[in-house]
Protein backbone atom coordinates (compact mmCIF):
# COMPACT_ATOMS: atom_id res chain seq x y z
CA UNK A 1 0.00 0.00 0.00
CA UNK A 2 1.52 3.35 -0.98
CA UNK A 3 0.66 6.98 0.37
CA UNK A 4 1.22 10.30 -1.21
CA UNK A 5 2.04 12.70 1.89
CA UNK A 6 1.91 16.23 0.79
CA UNK A 7 3.80 19.33 2.33
CA UNK A 8 1.35 21.80 3.30
CA UNK A 9 2.96 25.28 3.30
CA UNK A 10 2.58 28.33 2.08
CA UNK A 11 6.37 29.57 0.68
CA UNK A 12 8.55 27.20 -1.04
CA UNK A 13 11.92 26.24 -0.85
CA UNK A 14 11.93 27.75 2.99
CA UNK A 15 13.05 25.23 5.22
CA UNK A 16 16.04 26.04 7.19
CA UNK A 17 19.26 24.27 7.91
CA UNK A 18 18.20 22.20 11.10
CA UNK A 19 14.88 21.50 9.28
CA UNK A 20 16.87 19.85 6.12
CA UNK A 21 18.92 17.79 8.41
CA UNK A 22 16.28 17.05 10.21
CA UNK A 23 14.46 15.43 6.83
CA UNK A 24 17.90 13.64 5.72
CA UNK A 25 17.87 11.54 8.99
CA UNK A 26 14.14 11.06 8.86
CA UNK A 27 14.58 9.75 5.32
CA UNK A 28 17.62 7.65 6.15
CA UNK A 29 14.95 6.43 8.83
CA UNK A 30 12.48 5.42 5.91
CA UNK A 31 15.10 3.57 4.10
CA UNK A 32 16.07 1.56 6.83
CA UNK A 33 12.55 0.96 7.77
CA UNK A 34 11.53 -0.20 4.12
CA UNK A 35 9.10 2.73 3.82
CA UNK A 36 11.10 4.61 1.09
CA UNK A 37 9.22 4.55 -2.36
CA UNK A 38 10.35 8.77 -3.38
CA UNK A 39 10.43 12.00 -1.89
CA UNK A 40 10.72 15.69 -3.15
CA UNK A 41 10.41 19.09 -2.96
CA UNK A 42 8.67 21.36 -5.19
CA UNK A 43 9.36 24.42 -6.58
CA UNK A 44 6.86 27.55 -6.50
CA UNK A 45 3.25 26.61 -7.59
CA UNK A 46 4.06 30.36 -9.92
CA UNK A 47 6.49 28.18 -11.68
CA UNK A 48 3.23 25.50 -12.67
CA UNK A 49 2.23 25.10 -16.66
CA UNK A 50 -1.28 24.06 -17.10
CA UNK A 51 -1.61 21.63 -20.48
CA UNK A 52 -5.36 20.61 -21.75
CA UNK A 53 -4.49 18.70 -24.45
CA UNK A 54 -7.90 17.18 -24.26
CA UNK A 55 -9.33 18.78 -27.42
CA UNK A 56 -8.93 17.61 -31.60
CA UNK A 57 -6.79 20.93 -31.67
CA UNK A 58 -2.91 21.86 -30.64
CA UNK A 59 -2.47 21.68 -26.83
CA UNK A 60 -3.43 24.45 -24.30
CA UNK A 61 -0.52 26.19 -21.90
CA UNK A 62 -1.46 28.03 -18.96
CA UNK A 63 0.63 29.83 -17.22
CA UNK A 64 0.58 28.87 -13.42
CA UNK A 65 -1.22 26.28 -11.46
CA UNK A 66 -4.47 25.04 -11.81
CA UNK A 67 -5.82 25.99 -8.36
CA UNK A 68 -4.64 29.59 -6.70
CA UNK A 69 -4.57 29.01 -3.12
CA UNK A 70 -2.88 30.30 -0.08
CA UNK A 71 -1.71 26.94 0.92
CA UNK A 72 0.16 24.97 -1.31
CA UNK A 73 2.23 21.27 -1.87
CA UNK A 74 5.84 22.59 -1.21
CA UNK A 75 7.09 19.13 -1.30
CA UNK A 76 5.88 15.26 -0.57
CA UNK A 77 7.22 11.44 -0.10
CA UNK A 78 5.29 8.31 -1.39
CA UNK A 79 5.65 6.06 1.53
CA UNK A 80 4.96 1.94 1.49
CA UNK A 81 3.14 1.18 4.32
CA UNK A 82 0.88 -2.13 5.41
CA UNK A 83 -1.69 0.55 6.44
CA UNK A 84 -2.72 3.81 7.63
CA UNK A 85 -1.79 3.47 10.96
CA UNK A 86 1.84 2.78 9.72
CA UNK A 87 1.79 5.80 7.43
CA UNK A 88 0.22 8.33 10.17
CA UNK A 89 2.64 7.09 12.59
CA UNK A 90 5.53 7.78 9.81
CA UNK A 91 3.99 11.23 8.85
CA UNK A 92 3.94 12.41 12.48
CA UNK A 93 7.50 11.63 12.16
CA UNK A 94 7.86 13.64 8.86
CA UNK A 95 5.48 16.42 10.18
CA UNK A 96 8.29 17.00 13.04
CA UNK A 97 10.93 16.36 10.55
CA UNK A 98 10.04 19.12 8.39
CA UNK A 99 8.13 20.99 10.89
CA UNK A 100 5.30 21.75 8.51
CA UNK A 101 1.70 20.29 8.26
CA UNK A 102 1.28 16.94 6.20
CA UNK A 103 -1.58 15.41 4.16
CA UNK A 104 -1.65 11.92 4.00
CA UNK A 105 -3.90 10.15 0.71
CA UNK A 106 -3.74 6.78 -0.32
CA UNK A 107 -3.09 5.65 -3.89
CA UNK A 108 -5.88 3.92 -5.36
CA UNK B 1 -44.67 -8.48 22.09
CA UNK B 2 -44.67 -12.17 21.41
CA UNK B 3 -41.53 -14.56 22.75
CA UNK B 4 -39.72 -14.56 19.42
CA UNK B 5 -40.05 -11.71 18.75
CA UNK B 6 -38.99 -10.61 22.20
CA UNK B 7 -36.06 -13.26 21.41
CA UNK B 8 -34.89 -12.09 18.30
CA UNK B 9 -34.49 -8.60 19.65
CA UNK B 10 -32.48 -10.05 22.44
CA UNK B 11 -30.42 -11.67 19.61
CA UNK B 12 -29.90 -8.81 17.79
CA UNK B 13 -28.57 -7.05 21.05
CA UNK B 14 -26.24 -9.87 21.84
CA UNK B 15 -24.99 -10.96 18.99
CA UNK B 16 -24.80 -7.99 16.13
CA UNK B 17 -21.38 -6.79 16.89
CA UNK B 18 -19.92 -10.38 16.95
CA UNK B 19 -22.10 -11.07 13.56
CA UNK B 20 -20.22 -8.08 11.48
CA UNK B 21 -17.31 -8.06 13.01
CA UNK B 22 -17.15 -11.81 12.64
CA UNK B 23 -17.44 -11.05 9.07
CA UNK B 24 -15.38 -8.25 8.81
CA UNK B 25 -12.19 -10.29 9.67
CA UNK B 26 -13.68 -13.02 7.29
CA UNK B 27 -14.08 -10.49 4.31
CA UNK B 28 -11.94 -7.80 5.37
CA UNK B 29 -14.87 -5.42 3.91
CA UNK B 30 -16.71 -3.67 6.09
CA UNK B 31 -19.70 -2.94 3.74
CA UNK B 32 -20.28 -6.76 2.56
CA UNK B 33 -20.23 -7.10 6.43
CA UNK B 34 -22.69 -4.71 7.56
CA UNK B 35 -24.88 -5.55 4.88
CA UNK B 36 -25.17 -8.96 5.45
CA UNK B 37 -25.30 -8.97 8.54
CA UNK B 38 -28.78 -6.83 8.33
CA UNK B 39 -29.65 -9.61 5.62
CA UNK B 40 -29.57 -12.41 7.95
CA UNK B 41 -31.31 -10.18 10.68
CA UNK B 42 -34.08 -9.88 8.35
CA UNK B 43 -34.17 -13.35 7.51
CA UNK B 44 -34.26 -14.09 11.00
CA UNK B 45 -37.41 -12.06 11.46
CA UNK B 46 -38.92 -13.78 8.48
CA UNK B 47 -38.07 -17.30 9.61
CA UNK B 48 -38.20 -17.50 13.02
CA UNK B 49 -41.51 -17.04 13.96
CA UNK B 50 -42.43 -19.95 11.65
CA UNK B 51 -39.37 -22.53 11.91
CA UNK B 52 -38.55 -21.39 15.95
CA UNK B 53 -35.81 -20.12 17.64
CA UNK B 54 -32.46 -21.71 16.77
CA UNK B 55 -31.21 -23.27 19.81
CA UNK B 56 -27.58 -21.28 19.06
CA UNK B 57 -29.04 -18.22 17.45
CA UNK B 58 -25.14 -16.61 17.19
CA UNK B 59 -23.96 -19.65 15.06
CA UNK B 60 -27.12 -19.64 12.88
CA UNK B 61 -27.09 -15.82 11.80
CA UNK B 62 -23.43 -16.06 11.35
CA UNK B 63 -23.71 -19.26 8.98
CA UNK B 64 -26.42 -17.13 7.48
CA UNK B 65 -24.54 -14.05 7.26
CA UNK B 66 -21.50 -15.76 5.77
CA UNK B 67 -23.72 -17.24 2.87
CA UNK B 68 -25.19 -14.02 1.82
CA UNK B 69 -21.63 -12.26 2.46
CA UNK B 70 -20.51 -14.95 -0.57
CA UNK B 71 -23.44 -14.47 -2.67
CA UNK B 72 -23.01 -11.01 -3.20
CA UNK B 73 -18.80 -11.55 -3.45
CA UNK B 74 -19.88 -13.88 -6.43
CA UNK B 75 -22.40 -11.60 -7.80
CA UNK B 76 -19.83 -9.06 -7.51
CA UNK B 77 -16.88 -10.97 -8.73
CA UNK B 78 -18.47 -11.83 -12.11
CA UNK B 79 -18.52 -8.12 -13.60
CA UNK B 80 -15.40 -7.32 -11.06
CA UNK B 81 -12.15 -9.13 -10.68
CA UNK B 82 -10.73 -7.13 -8.07
CA UNK B 83 -13.29 -9.64 -5.74
CA UNK B 84 -11.37 -12.58 -6.59
CA UNK B 85 -8.82 -11.96 -3.24
CA UNK B 86 -11.53 -11.87 -1.31
CA UNK B 87 -13.60 -14.67 -2.70
CA UNK B 88 -10.79 -17.04 -2.10
CA UNK B 89 -10.58 -16.66 1.66
CA UNK B 90 -14.46 -17.53 2.27
CA UNK B 91 -13.02 -21.13 2.46
CA UNK B 92 -10.98 -21.00 5.03
CA UNK B 93 -12.34 -22.70 8.34
CA UNK B 94 -14.28 -20.05 10.39
CA UNK B 95 -12.31 -18.75 13.53
CA UNK B 96 -12.85 -20.64 17.13
CA UNK B 97 -15.19 -19.02 19.03
CA UNK B 98 -12.76 -17.52 21.64
CA UNK B 99 -10.85 -15.15 19.64
CA UNK B 100 -14.60 -13.76 18.49
CA UNK B 101 -14.60 -11.15 21.07
CA UNK B 102 -11.18 -10.11 20.07
CA UNK B 103 -13.02 -9.20 16.73
CA UNK B 104 -15.72 -7.29 18.12
CA UNK B 105 -12.76 -4.85 19.56
CA UNK B 106 -11.57 -4.99 16.39
CA UNK B 107 -14.28 -3.49 15.07
CA UNK B 108 -14.59 -1.05 17.47
CA UNK B 109 -10.91 0.23 16.93
CA UNK B 110 -12.09 0.64 13.19
CA UNK B 111 -14.98 2.76 14.06
CA UNK B 112 -13.55 5.11 16.83
CA UNK B 113 -9.84 5.45 14.11
CA UNK B 114 -8.41 9.07 15.00
CA UNK B 115 -8.51 9.72 11.22
CA UNK B 116 -12.03 9.88 10.97
CA UNK B 117 -14.20 13.24 11.60
CA UNK B 118 -15.84 12.73 15.22
CA UNK B 119 -19.36 12.82 14.43
CA UNK B 120 -18.33 9.93 11.88
CA UNK B 121 -16.79 7.71 14.60
CA UNK B 122 -20.24 8.47 16.81
CA UNK B 123 -22.33 7.30 13.60
CA UNK B 124 -19.71 4.27 12.47
CA UNK B 125 -20.03 2.86 16.27
CA UNK B 126 -24.25 3.00 16.42
CA UNK B 127 -24.17 1.47 13.29
CA UNK B 128 -21.79 -1.36 13.07
CA UNK B 129 -21.43 -2.01 17.23
CA UNK B 130 -24.75 -0.69 18.55
CA UNK B 131 -26.75 -2.29 15.50
CA UNK B 132 -29.15 0.79 15.13
CA UNK B 133 -30.54 1.57 11.69
CA UNK B 134 -29.27 4.23 10.09
CA UNK B 135 -32.70 6.19 10.57
CA UNK B 136 -32.45 5.61 14.62
CA UNK B 137 -28.93 7.33 14.34
CA UNK B 138 -30.43 10.17 11.97
CA UNK B 139 -33.04 10.51 14.18
CA UNK B 140 -30.52 10.39 17.40
CA UNK B 141 -28.32 13.16 15.91
CA UNK B 142 -31.44 15.27 14.27
CA UNK B 143 -29.85 15.20 10.95
CA UNK B 144 -31.12 14.44 7.24
CA UNK B 145 -31.38 10.26 7.14
CA UNK B 146 -29.97 10.47 3.38
CA UNK B 147 -27.16 12.74 5.42
CA UNK B 148 -26.57 10.17 7.83
CA UNK B 149 -26.33 7.31 5.30
CA UNK B 150 -23.88 9.32 3.35
CA UNK B 151 -21.80 10.34 6.11
CA UNK B 152 -21.30 6.19 6.86
CA UNK B 153 -20.77 5.33 3.63
CA UNK B 154 -18.14 7.71 2.92
CA UNK B 155 -16.69 6.36 6.15
CA UNK B 156 -16.61 2.72 5.08
CA UNK B 157 -15.21 3.85 1.81
CA UNK B 158 -12.25 5.58 3.33
CA UNK B 159 -11.76 2.96 5.95
CA UNK B 160 -11.08 0.84 2.59
CA UNK B 161 -9.27 3.07 0.44
CA UNK B 162 -6.63 4.51 3.01
CA UNK B 163 -6.85 0.83 4.66
CA UNK B 164 -7.67 2.17 8.20
CA UNK B 165 -6.68 -1.56 9.90
CA UNK B 166 -9.09 -3.77 11.28
CA UNK B 167 -6.63 -4.55 14.62
CA UNK B 168 -5.85 -3.96 18.46
CA UNK B 169 -3.50 -1.26 18.04
CA UNK B 170 -0.59 -2.20 20.12
CA UNK B 171 0.18 -1.77 23.45
CA UNK B 172 1.97 1.59 23.28
CA UNK B 173 -0.88 3.10 21.36
CA UNK B 174 -3.53 1.43 23.71
CA UNK B 175 -4.14 4.03 26.12
CA UNK B 176 -4.67 6.77 23.65
CA UNK B 177 -6.70 4.91 21.33
CA UNK B 178 -8.97 3.69 24.27
CA UNK B 179 -9.71 7.09 25.42
CA UNK B 180 -10.17 7.70 21.79
CA UNK B 181 -13.57 5.21 22.11
CA UNK B 182 -14.65 6.53 25.28
CA UNK B 183 -14.98 10.04 24.02
CA UNK B 184 -17.50 8.86 21.17
CA UNK B 185 -19.63 6.49 24.27
CA UNK B 186 -19.36 9.18 26.16
CA UNK B 187 -20.07 12.19 23.49
CA UNK B 188 -23.54 9.21 22.62
CA UNK B 189 -24.52 9.25 26.26
CA UNK B 190 -24.24 13.11 26.92
CA UNK B 191 -26.47 13.63 23.76
CA UNK B 192 -29.00 11.68 25.28
CA UNK B 193 -28.27 12.94 29.05
CA UNK B 194 -28.64 16.88 27.86
CA UNK B 195 -30.55 16.04 24.49
CA UNK B 196 -30.16 19.39 22.41
CA UNK B 197 -32.69 21.03 20.34
CA UNK B 198 -36.42 22.31 20.82
CA UNK B 199 -38.39 19.91 19.40
CA UNK B 200 -36.34 17.01 21.57
CA UNK B 201 -37.32 15.26 23.96
CA UNK B 202 -34.86 16.50 27.38
CA UNK B 203 -33.59 13.56 27.93
CA UNK B 204 -32.73 10.58 24.92
CA UNK B 205 -33.47 7.62 27.12
CA UNK B 206 -32.15 5.33 23.95
CA UNK B 207 -28.76 6.89 23.60
CA UNK B 208 -27.99 7.18 27.19
CA UNK B 209 -28.88 3.22 27.19
CA UNK B 210 -27.05 2.38 24.39
CA UNK B 211 -23.61 4.40 25.30
CA UNK B 212 -23.96 2.44 28.91
CA UNK B 213 -24.53 -0.81 27.29
CA UNK B 214 -21.48 -0.45 24.65
CA UNK B 215 -19.48 0.86 27.08
CA UNK B 216 -20.14 -2.36 29.35
CA UNK B 217 -19.03 -4.11 26.21
CA UNK B 218 -16.09 -2.53 26.50
CA UNK B 219 -15.62 -3.16 30.13
CA UNK B 220 -15.90 -7.05 29.46
CA UNK B 221 -13.24 -6.72 26.62
CA UNK B 222 -10.93 -4.25 28.56
CA UNK B 223 -11.70 -5.49 32.25
CA UNK B 224 -8.56 -4.10 34.00
CA UNK B 225 -9.04 -0.41 31.87
CA UNK B 226 -9.64 1.84 35.02
CA UNK B 227 -10.60 4.33 32.45
CA UNK B 228 -13.04 2.22 31.02
CA UNK B 229 -14.45 1.03 34.52
CA UNK B 230 -14.53 4.99 35.48
CA UNK B 231 -16.82 6.03 32.25
CA UNK B 232 -19.29 3.25 32.96
CA UNK B 233 -19.48 4.08 36.69
CA UNK B 234 -19.89 7.38 35.87
CA UNK B 235 -22.60 6.81 33.42
CA UNK B 236 -24.33 4.87 35.87
CA UNK B 237 -24.36 7.53 38.79
CA UNK B 238 -25.37 9.89 36.15
CA UNK B 239 -28.32 7.20 35.25
CA UNK B 240 -29.18 6.61 38.51
CA UNK B 241 -30.90 10.01 38.95
CA UNK B 242 -32.76 9.73 35.16
CA UNK B 243 -35.87 9.91 36.09
CA UNK B 244 -35.59 12.52 39.18
CA UNK B 245 -33.79 14.62 36.77
CA UNK B 246 -37.03 16.21 34.99
CA UNK B 247 -40.41 17.42 36.53
CA UNK B 248 -43.49 16.19 35.37
CA UNK B 249 -43.44 19.27 33.58
CA UNK B 250 -40.54 18.92 31.80
CA UNK B 251 -37.95 21.50 33.85
CA UNK B 252 -34.58 20.57 35.07
CA UNK B 253 -34.82 19.69 38.56
CA UNK B 254 -31.07 20.26 40.36
CA UNK B 255 -29.34 18.04 42.06
CA UNK B 256 -29.99 19.75 45.03
CA UNK B 257 -33.88 19.61 44.95
CA UNK B 258 -34.24 15.91 43.29
CA UNK B 259 -36.49 13.16 45.44
CA UNK B 260 -33.18 11.34 46.14
CA UNK B 261 -35.64 8.12 47.05
CA UNK B 262 -36.61 8.33 43.21
CA UNK B 263 -33.31 7.30 42.25
CA UNK B 264 -32.23 4.17 40.92
CA UNK B 265 -30.69 2.30 43.92
CA UNK B 266 -29.29 -0.61 41.75
CA UNK B 267 -27.41 1.67 39.31
CA UNK B 268 -26.26 3.67 41.99
CA UNK B 269 -24.85 0.87 43.66
CA UNK B 270 -23.11 -0.91 40.87
CA UNK B 271 -21.41 2.24 40.01
CA UNK B 272 -20.19 2.67 43.70
CA UNK B 273 -19.10 -0.82 43.70
CA UNK B 274 -17.13 0.03 40.49
CA UNK B 275 -15.54 3.33 42.03
CA UNK B 276 -14.73 0.94 45.17
CA UNK B 277 -13.04 -1.39 42.81
CA UNK B 278 -10.52 1.11 40.73
CA UNK B 279 -9.64 3.19 44.30
CA UNK B 280 -8.94 -0.69 45.92
CA UNK B 281 -6.17 -1.01 42.65
CA UNK B 282 -4.25 2.34 44.09
CA UNK B 283 -3.71 3.36 40.57
CA UNK B 284 -3.64 6.82 39.86
CA UNK B 285 -7.03 7.60 38.05
CA UNK B 286 -7.88 9.11 34.65
CA UNK B 287 -10.79 12.07 34.09
CA UNK B 288 -13.64 9.94 34.00
CA UNK B 289 -12.31 7.88 37.45
CA UNK B 290 -12.10 11.13 38.95
CA UNK B 291 -15.89 12.24 37.46
CA UNK B 292 -17.07 9.01 38.89
CA UNK B 293 -15.88 9.03 42.61
CA UNK B 294 -17.01 12.76 42.38
CA UNK B 295 -20.87 11.55 41.36
CA UNK B 296 -20.30 9.52 44.16
CA UNK B 297 -19.34 11.69 46.69
CA UNK B 298 -23.29 13.02 45.29
CA UNK B 299 -25.29 9.90 45.09
CA UNK B 300 -23.57 8.78 49.33
CA UNK B 301 -25.30 11.91 51.04
CA UNK B 302 -28.55 11.39 51.94
CA UNK B 303 -30.06 14.78 51.30
CA UNK B 304 -28.07 18.00 49.58
CA UNK B 305 -27.09 19.28 53.15
CA UNK B 306 -25.61 16.26 54.14
CA UNK B 307 -23.31 16.26 50.72
CA UNK B 308 -19.23 15.80 51.66
CA UNK B 309 -17.80 19.35 50.17
CA UNK B 310 -15.07 19.14 51.15
CA UNK B 311 -14.55 15.91 49.16
CA UNK B 312 -15.97 17.04 46.14
CA UNK B 313 -13.71 19.95 46.14
CA UNK B 314 -10.68 17.61 47.03
CA UNK B 315 -11.85 15.50 43.55
CA UNK B 316 -12.10 18.32 41.48
CA UNK B 317 -8.28 19.50 42.67
CA UNK B 318 -7.10 15.85 41.48
CA UNK B 319 -10.02 16.13 38.29
CA UNK B 320 -7.70 19.86 37.18
CA UNK B 321 -4.59 18.23 37.72
CA UNK B 322 -5.20 15.77 34.69
CA UNK B 323 -8.16 17.61 33.10
CA UNK B 324 -7.36 21.44 32.40
CA UNK B 325 -10.24 22.45 30.70
CA UNK B 326 -11.94 25.43 31.96
CA UNK B 327 -15.33 23.72 32.36
CA UNK B 328 -13.59 21.68 34.97
CA UNK B 329 -12.92 24.98 36.63
CA UNK B 330 -16.03 26.19 36.50
CA UNK B 331 -17.44 22.77 38.20
CA UNK B 332 -14.42 23.17 40.80
CA UNK B 333 -15.46 26.93 41.58
CA UNK B 334 -19.40 25.69 41.66
CA UNK B 335 -18.22 23.16 44.51
CA UNK B 336 -16.23 25.43 45.67
CA UNK B 337 -19.37 28.04 46.57
CA UNK B 338 -20.98 25.39 48.95
CA UNK B 339 -17.65 25.22 50.87
CA UNK B 340 -16.38 28.78 50.52
CA UNK B 341 -19.19 30.74 49.79
CA UNK B 342 -20.65 32.45 46.53
CA UNK B 343 -18.28 35.36 46.65
CA UNK B 344 -14.74 33.35 46.33
CA UNK B 345 -16.80 30.64 44.41
CA UNK B 346 -17.21 34.00 41.72
CA UNK B 347 -14.22 35.51 41.67
CA UNK B 348 -12.78 32.48 40.13
CA UNK B 349 -15.59 31.92 37.89
CA UNK B 350 -15.46 36.00 36.33
CA UNK B 351 -11.75 34.92 35.75
CA UNK B 352 -13.54 32.08 33.09
CA UNK B 353 -14.97 34.62 30.83
CA UNK B 354 -12.74 34.72 27.86
CA UNK B 355 -13.20 31.32 27.76
CA UNK B 356 -16.39 30.06 28.40
CA UNK B 357 -18.83 33.72 27.46
CA UNK B 358 -19.75 31.62 24.84
CA UNK B 359 -21.25 28.59 27.18
CA UNK B 360 -24.49 27.87 29.25
CA UNK B 361 -23.62 26.63 32.10
CA UNK B 362 -20.88 29.78 32.48
CA UNK B 363 -23.97 32.12 32.99
CA UNK B 364 -25.99 29.76 34.80
CA UNK B 365 -23.48 28.90 37.61
CA UNK B 366 -22.71 32.91 37.69
CA UNK B 367 -26.54 33.57 37.49
CA UNK B 368 -27.18 31.64 40.68
CA UNK B 369 -23.97 32.64 42.44
CA UNK B 370 -25.18 36.20 41.68
CA UNK B 371 -28.82 35.73 43.58
CA UNK B 372 -27.18 33.98 46.56
CA UNK B 373 -25.62 37.76 47.02
CA UNK B 374 -28.45 39.16 46.30
CA UNK B 375 -27.66 40.88 43.46
CA UNK B 376 -30.20 40.66 41.54
CA UNK B 377 -29.95 42.80 38.14
CA UNK B 378 -26.84 41.06 37.80
CA UNK B 379 -28.52 37.92 37.82
CA UNK B 380 -31.34 38.93 35.66
CA UNK B 381 -28.61 39.33 33.16
CA UNK B 382 -26.45 35.75 33.49
CA UNK B 383 -29.71 34.07 33.72
CA UNK B 384 -30.92 36.01 30.42
CA UNK B 385 -27.51 35.35 28.82
CA UNK B 386 -28.05 31.33 29.94
CA UNK B 387 -31.34 30.68 28.44
CA UNK B 388 -30.34 32.33 25.31
CA UNK B 389 -27.36 30.08 25.08
CA UNK B 390 -29.07 26.14 26.40
CA UNK B 391 -30.81 23.96 24.02
CA UNK B 392 -31.92 21.59 26.61
CA UNK B 393 -35.55 22.22 26.46
CA UNK B 394 -35.86 21.48 30.69
CA UNK B 395 -32.65 23.66 31.44
CA UNK B 396 -34.48 26.62 29.41
CA UNK B 397 -37.57 25.71 31.24
CA UNK B 398 -35.56 25.52 35.07
CA UNK B 399 -33.11 28.89 33.84
CA UNK B 400 -36.77 30.70 33.02
CA UNK B 401 -38.36 30.11 36.27
CA UNK B 402 -35.51 30.95 38.71
CA UNK B 403 -34.92 34.25 36.56
CA UNK B 404 -38.82 35.08 36.92
CA UNK B 405 -38.23 33.99 40.80
CA UNK B 406 -35.93 36.77 41.71
CA UNK B 407 -36.87 40.14 43.35
CA UNK B 408 -36.11 43.28 41.62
Amino acid sequence: MQYLISVIDNRTGSSTADEDAAIDAFNEQLVAGGHWVFAGGLSAPSDATVIDARGDGEPIFTDGPYLESKEHMAGFWVFEAPDLDVALKLAAAASKACNRRLEVRPFL
Amino acid sequence: MSDVQEAITRVHHEEWARVVASLTRRFGDLDIAEEAAAEAFATAVERWPADGVPPNPGAWLTTTANRRAIDRIRRESKRDDKQKEAQMSYDEPPEPLGVIDDERLRLIFTCCHPALAMETRVALTLRMIGGLTVPEIARGFLVQETAMGQRITRAKAKIKAAKIPYRVPAAEDLPGRVSGVLAVLFLVFNEGYLATGPDTDPVRQELTAEAIRLTRLIRALLPDDGEVAGLLALMLLIEARRTARVSATGELISLRDQDRGAWDTALVAEGHRLVRERLATRQPPGRYQILAAINAVHTSARDAADTDWSQVVALYDQLVRVDRSPIVALNRAIAVAELDGPEVALATIDRLDDKLSGYHAYHAARADLLRRLGRSQESRAAYDAAIELAENTAEVAYLSRRRDQLVS
